[in-house]
């Protein structure tokens, strides 16, 4: 069956409301309007305002009280009509959802699903188009899924919905619409299993979510070259696999790391540290990071095609690392 | 009614005139928007011109300063940003008043006093009370209006900032815009209260309701408000309007009904006033036309210089980071 993401997305959230009654959806948006980007097309309907509650534009509040209904024994979903504005919410986020468990020795718990768009979109400008997984990544008590397929979305979300954590997931603003197999029967993704698109022993591509569209497209340009590309998806940030991540190192001994995140202390840096620290003996080259440049979004259209990464952005990195 | 012959000739020229060449600007903005010459979200203020209009007419932009949402274009214009360079910005170009690093949510022009153009619901109106307080330290005669939506009402951002700008009497006027939307949300879904003004009593402030399609009450209700918000007491307007158009150029606004919208066209904000001007012999007909024309040439001539301005270079990107 041939779905998009956003049916993909939808299907999970249903079939796990459906299941629980303790769940929830809550965000601006989500219940008379469908959903700024049609992900909740027609659960009000189904589920009624008593399940699918359109919210004020209030972020901070409105995720803080995700936050609490989660605490004492609701499983929220709390959209964000975009990540751009879950910075308001960061406080809830941080300093409550991630923390709850720890400080409270282990007492209270908190199953609750931010989800929403992430990621560059085109034309919106500095405050409306960046990659936040890297603020998620950093912070622990918090787990952290980014899908790059509809079949992943749908089985990974289902995965978070049922997980008693706070999770982030991470979909990108601009892959509503991509279309991708899903399976007919029920499946589940786990937290922690990146996939590999492809086998190869010349080079390690790691990179999730969005770019890894861009990855593939890059990978027909490999082929070309007869470079044979190791393609590895994470899926999960966090945890992540680091497993796939070595063993595929060992065999390749190169590896290029792809994240529209910024540079700095990112998610492609670290797992550029991980990879120095645990298996540096196999690396027949420094790992490569094609990362977004380290710059606010442009609203300019050649300026903000140039800040993301990209196919020859890509080339260029696997040439270095493989002296070509 | 408020009496048309109080005011100066001139002054109702200029602000009917500031109205259309808005609501003309905007409509060429939506062509070249239909036309992919614009990307991006566009979110129009077609409809809500005599608040910008009315409120900023009373400043003295050397020391007042204006700030305001992504619903931006009006009040740049009503601030005297030029429509080429807010064009060109549409354009994303580089001679747009962000270099076309900005967009259509993010015009400023530092020298005019406009401080933006912000995309963020509810962000910019700690900022606005921030100006304020140089105002207020450097003993300056300024004052600031702080423009947002009824979405933005709700915020923790905006009572902060209340609550901030009385203890510290800070000269801020709030003027909610509230066109009854917040996207698809009618504000009474999503609002404890319909009369926004009284959250001015929380603070200590003083607040005020004014119809925001009729020009001449926007204009003295700020009028009359910089002198309290001046002499220490911070003021909430709030200005009851409505979007003709959906909340950005992609929303087909199908949340509302078409009787509600003809409802409001009705009551055109430029038809008041040219209607009230020509009753009392202040504008003829054919007046009004040459001012129509006027401004659909301006915009046009903003559309054509946006056209053949030129892209940002590479290296703009890297530019304006850190100084
Ligand atoms: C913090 C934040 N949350 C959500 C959004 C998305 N958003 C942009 S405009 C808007 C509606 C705002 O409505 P209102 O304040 O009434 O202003 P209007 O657009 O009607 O002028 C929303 C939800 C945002 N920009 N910022």
């Amino acid at each position: 069956m041939k779905i998009t993401m956003r049916e993909a997305i939808r299907a999970a959230i249903d079939e796990e409301m459906e299941k629980d009654t303790n769940i929830i959806l809550m965000g601006e948006e989500v219940g008379q309007y469908n959903g700024a980007y049609k992900v909740s097309q027609g659960l009000l309907d189904k589920y009624t305002d008593k399940r699918i509650l359109d919210t004020p534009i209030t972020e901070e509040g409105f995720a803080g009280i995700g936050i609490g209904a989660a605490m004492a024994g609701l499983r929220p979903i709390v959209e964000f009509m975009t990540f751009n504005f879950s910075i308001q919410a960061m406080d809830q986020i941080i300093n409550n959802a991630a923390k709850m468990l720890y400080m409270s020795g282990g007492q209270l718990k908190v199953p609750i699903v931010f989800r929403g768009p992430n990621g560059p979109a085109e034309f919106l400008g500095s405050q409306h188009s960046q990659a936040l997984q890297t603020f998620f990544f950093h912070t622990p008590g918090l787990k952290v899924m980014a899908p790059s397929t509809p079949e992943d979305a749908k089985g990974m979300l289902k995965t978070a919905i049922r997980d008693d954590n706070p999770v982030i997931f991470l979909e990108g603003e601009m892959m509503y619409s991509w279309e991708g197999e899903v399976p007919e029967n029920e499946y589940l993704i786990p937290f922690g299993k990146a996939i590999k698109r492809t086998e190869g022993s010349d080079i390690t591509i790691i990179s999730y979510s969005k770019p890894m569209k861009t990855v593939l497209e890059t990978n027909e340009k490999l082929k070309e070259l007869n470079i044979n590309a190791e393609i590895i998806d994470l899926r999960s940030l966090r945890p992540l696999d680091e497993e796939t991540i070595y063993e595929s190192v060992k065999k390749t001994n190169r590896v290029v790391i792809v994240d529209e995140s910024w540079p700095n202390a990112s998610v492609a840096s670290h797992i550029g540290w991980l990879i120095h620290k645990n298996v540096f003996d196999y690396l027949d080259a420094p790992v490569e990071l094609v990362t977004s440049e380290d710059v606010p979004m442009p609203y300019n259209h050649k300026l903000e095609l140039h800040a993301q990464p990209t196919v020859e952005k890509i080339l260029n990195a696997v040439k270095k690392v493989m002296y070509i | 009614m408020i009496d048309i012959k109080k005011y100066d000739k001139e002054l109702l020229m200029d602000m009917l005139e500031k109205m259309v060449l808005i609501r003309r600007f905007e409509e060429k903005a939506a062509q070249s928007y239909g036309l992919r010459k614009i990307g991006g979200f566009l979110h129009l203020y077609i409809g809500e011109e005599a608040v910008a209009v009315g409120a900023i007419q009373n400043l003295n932009l050397s020391k007042d300063y204006v700030l305001t949402t992504y619903r931006d274009h009006g009040h740049a214009l009503a601030c005297g940003l030029t429509p080429n360079s807010l064009m060109a910005e549409l354009y994303g170009k580089i001679t747009g008043c962000s270099k076309g690093k900005g967009g259509s949510m993010h015009f400023f022009d530092e020298k005019k006093h406009f401080y933006g153009g912000n995309g963020i619901v509810g962000a910019h109106i700690p900022i606005a009370a921030g100006v304020g307080l140089k105002i207020k330290y450097l003993k300056e005669d300024g004052v600031v209006l702080c423009f947002f939506g009824d979405g933005a009402i709700h915020q923790g951002s905006f009572h902060e900032t209340l609550n901030m700008t009385k203890i510290w009497e800070i000269p801020v006027i709030f003027i909610c815009e509230n066109n009854q939307y917040g996207m698809g949300t009618d504000f009474k879904r999503v609002s404890s209260i319909q009369d926004f003004s009284i959250m001015a009593g929380s603070y200590g402030m003083y607040g005020e309701q004014v119809n925001g399609m009729n020009i001449l009450e926007v204009y003295d209700t700020v009028k009359k408000s910089i002198e309290k918000a001046k002499n220490g007491i911070p003021v909430l307007l709030e200005a009851k309007t409505y979007r003709y158009k959906g909340h950005s150029a992609s929303d087909p606004a199908k949340y509302r009904s078409k009787d509600e919208l003809e409802k409001y066209k009705s009551q055109d904000p430029i038809l008041i006033l040219k209607n009230e001007m020509i009753k009392n012999n202040l504008l003829k007909e054919e007046e009004f036309e040459d001012i129509d024309i006027k401004c659909k040439k301006i915009a046009k001539e903003a559309a054509d210089y946006a056209e053949k301005s030129d892209e940002p270079d590479l290296n703009e990107l890297y530019t304006d980071i850190l100084i």
